[in-house]
C-alpha cells in the first residue's frame, strides 16, 4: 500500500535488533560488575542499574517487534513494576550488607553512617542487656529520643 | 534478525557463566542472592529477546512474576541475614 | 480502630493505576472493558484497604515530563558507567557513604527521591532515618571532597525536582524561597 511501508520496517527491526544487542549487553555488563567490583555495595550498583535499563530495551524491542499499540501498554506496566521494585530490594540487601559489615573500609574514602550505626548497636545491646529483649531492627531513631533512659532501668 | 539471535544468545551465556561464577564463589550470602537476582535478570532477558525474535506475548507475565519472584527472595533473605544478626555475641 | 475516611480525589490516582493496569492485562482498552475494570477498582480498594499515600494535592504534568525525560537519560548513563567502571576500574573503585538531609518531611517524598536517587548513576541508598528524613547514600566512585558535595547536590538538586512535580504548596514556598534566598 504505502511505499515508504517496507522501509519503515526495515528500519524498525534494525532499530530493534541494535535495542536487542544492547539490552543484552546491560546484562553482561551487570555480569562483568559482579565479578570484577571489590565489595558488595559496589556490586549492588552493577546489579541494579544496568538491569533496569536493559529491560527497558528489551521490552522497546519486543513492543517494535510485534508493531501493535495495544502491547505497548502491557510492556510499560512490566517496566514499572521493575523499576519500583529493583531498588526496594537493592536497599534491602545494601542495608542488611552494611549491617554486617560486608563493607571494605579501605575503599571508602568517607563514611558517615557509621556513627550512627555504631551508636544504635551500642544501645541496642544496652537494651538487650537491661530488659532481656530486643527493639526491632532499624528504629534506630530511637536512640536519640530517649537516649539513656532505658540505661537506668 | 539471526545474527541479532546469536549475538545475543552469546553475550547472555557469559553474562550467565559471571553470574553463575559469583554464585560459586561468594564469598557471603549476599553476594550470591545479589548474584542470583542478577540470574534471574538475564532470563527475564532471554524470554525478552525470545518474544522479540518469535513476535508473541506469551512470556510477558512469566516475566512480570519472575521479577517479583526475584524481589520477594532478595528482600526475605536480607531480611532474614539481618535478623539472625541482631543477637549479641554472635560472631 | 479508626479509619479515616479518604475521599474519592485521594484515591483516584490508584484507581486510575489500576484501571490501567486492568487494560494492560487484558490489551484491550474499549469502553467496556475499561468500565468493568473501574468496578473492580472500586471493589478491590474498598475491600483491600491499606493506608492512603499522603499526596500533595498537586501535580504538575509540565514539569514531569521533561524530568521523566531527564531520569530516563540518567538511567542510560548510569549503565553504562557501570559498565565503564566494571571494565576500567574494576576492583580499585572507592566509594562513600554520605548522608544527606532531605527539605521534605513527607513520606512520599523521601521514597520517591530514594528510588530515582536509586536509579541515578553512581548513587545508592544504604539507609533512610525517617525521623529527620535523612538519606545514607552509597556512592560509587567518590574519590575526594569534591565529589561528595557533587553527590549530595545530585541528591538535592533530585528532590527539589520531585518537589516541583508533586510536593505540597508548602514544601513549594519553602524550596522558592531558598532558591530566591
Amino acid at each position: 500500500m504505502n511505499p515508504d511501508a517496507s522501509a519503515v520496517d526495515a528500519l524498525t527491526d534494525t532499530v530493534s535488533a541494535v535495542f536487542m544487542v544492547v539490552g543484552a549487553l546491560m546484562s553482561l555488563a551487570a555480569a562483568v560488575g559482579l565479578l570484577r567490583f571489590p565489595d558488595l555495595m559496589s556490586r549492588m550498583h552493577a546489579a541494579t542499574k544496568p538491569q533496569v535499563l536493559g529491560l527497558f530495551l528489551l521490552l522497546a524491542a519486543v513492543g517494535l517487534q510485534l508493531r501493535t499499540w495495544w502491547v505497548w501498554p502491557a510492556l510499560f506496566v512490566a517496566w514499572i513494576f521493575q523499576v519500583l521494585t529493583v531498588p526496594v530490594s537493592a536497599h534491602m540487601v545494601g542495608r542488611a550488607g552494611y549491617r554486617t559489615k560486608h563493607l571494605h573500609k579501605e575503599l571508602l574514602t568517607a563514611d558517615e553512617l557509621e556513627a550512627v550505626v555504631l551508636k544504635s548497636a551500642d544501645k541496642k545491646a544496652a537494651d538487650l542487656r537491661a530488659k532481656g529483649n530486643g527493639r526491632m531492627p532499624g528504629e534506630k531513631r530511637k536512640t536519640d529520643d530517649d537516649g539513656g533512659s532505658s540505661v537506668s532501668v | 534478525m539471526e545474527i541479532v539471535l546469536t549475538m545475543t544468545a552469546v553475550i547472555l551465556s557469559l553474562a550467565a557463566a559471571g553470574a553463575i561464577v559469583r554464585i560459586a564463589v561468594g564469598p557471603s550470602l549476599l553476594d550470591r542472592v545479589l548474584a542470583s537476582d542478577v540470574l534471574l535478570a538475564i532470563i527475564g532477558a532471554a524470554l525478552c529477546i525470545d518474544m522479540a525474535v518469535n513476535r508473541h506475548l506469551n512470556n510477558l507475565m512469566l516475566l512480570v512474576a519472575l521479577s517479583i519472584i526475584g524481589f520477594i527472595g532478595s528482600v526475605t533473605v536480607a531480611r532474614f541475614v539481618a535478623d539472625r544478626r541482631e543477637q549479641p555475641n554472635e560472631s | 480502630m479508626s479509619r479515616r475516611r479518604i475521599s474519592l480525589r485521594q484515591e483516584l490516582p490508584l484507581l486510575v493505576w489500576l484501571v490501567f493496569v486492568w487494560g494492560a492485562l487484558w490489551q484491550d482498552f474499549s469502553p467496556g472493558n475499561l468500565l468493568f475494570g473501574a468496578l473492580i477498582a472500586v471493589v478491590v480498594a474498598r475491600l483491600f484497604y491499606l493506608p492512603p499515600v499522603e499526596l500533595g494535592g498537586r501535580f504538575s504534568v509540565l514539569r514531569a515530563v521533561p524530568f521523566a525525560i531527564v531520569f530516563l537519560g540518567k538511567v542510560v548513563a548510569a549503565s553504562f558507567q557501570v559498565l565503564y567502571l566494571a571494565v576500567a576500574r574494576g576492583p580499585k573503585v572507592t566509594n562513600a557513604v554520605v548522608a544527606v538531609q532531605l527539605r521534605s518531611h513527607s513520606d512520599l517524598m523521601v521514597t520517591a527521591t530514594g528510588h530515582v536517587i536509586s536509579l541515578i548513576p553512581g548513587s545508592l541508598v544504604v539507609e533512610v532515618d525517617r525521623s529527620t528524613s535523612t538519606l545514607y547514600i552509597h556512592g560509587l566512585n567518590v574519590r575526594n571532597g569534591e565529589d561528595i558535595v557533587n553527590l549530595r547536590k545530585e541528591v538535592r538538586d533530585t528532590e527539589a525536582a520531585l518537589i516541583r512535580i508533586m510536593g505540597t504548596k508548602h514544601e513549594l514556598a519553602a524550596l522558592q524561597q531558598e532558591v530566591g534566598a
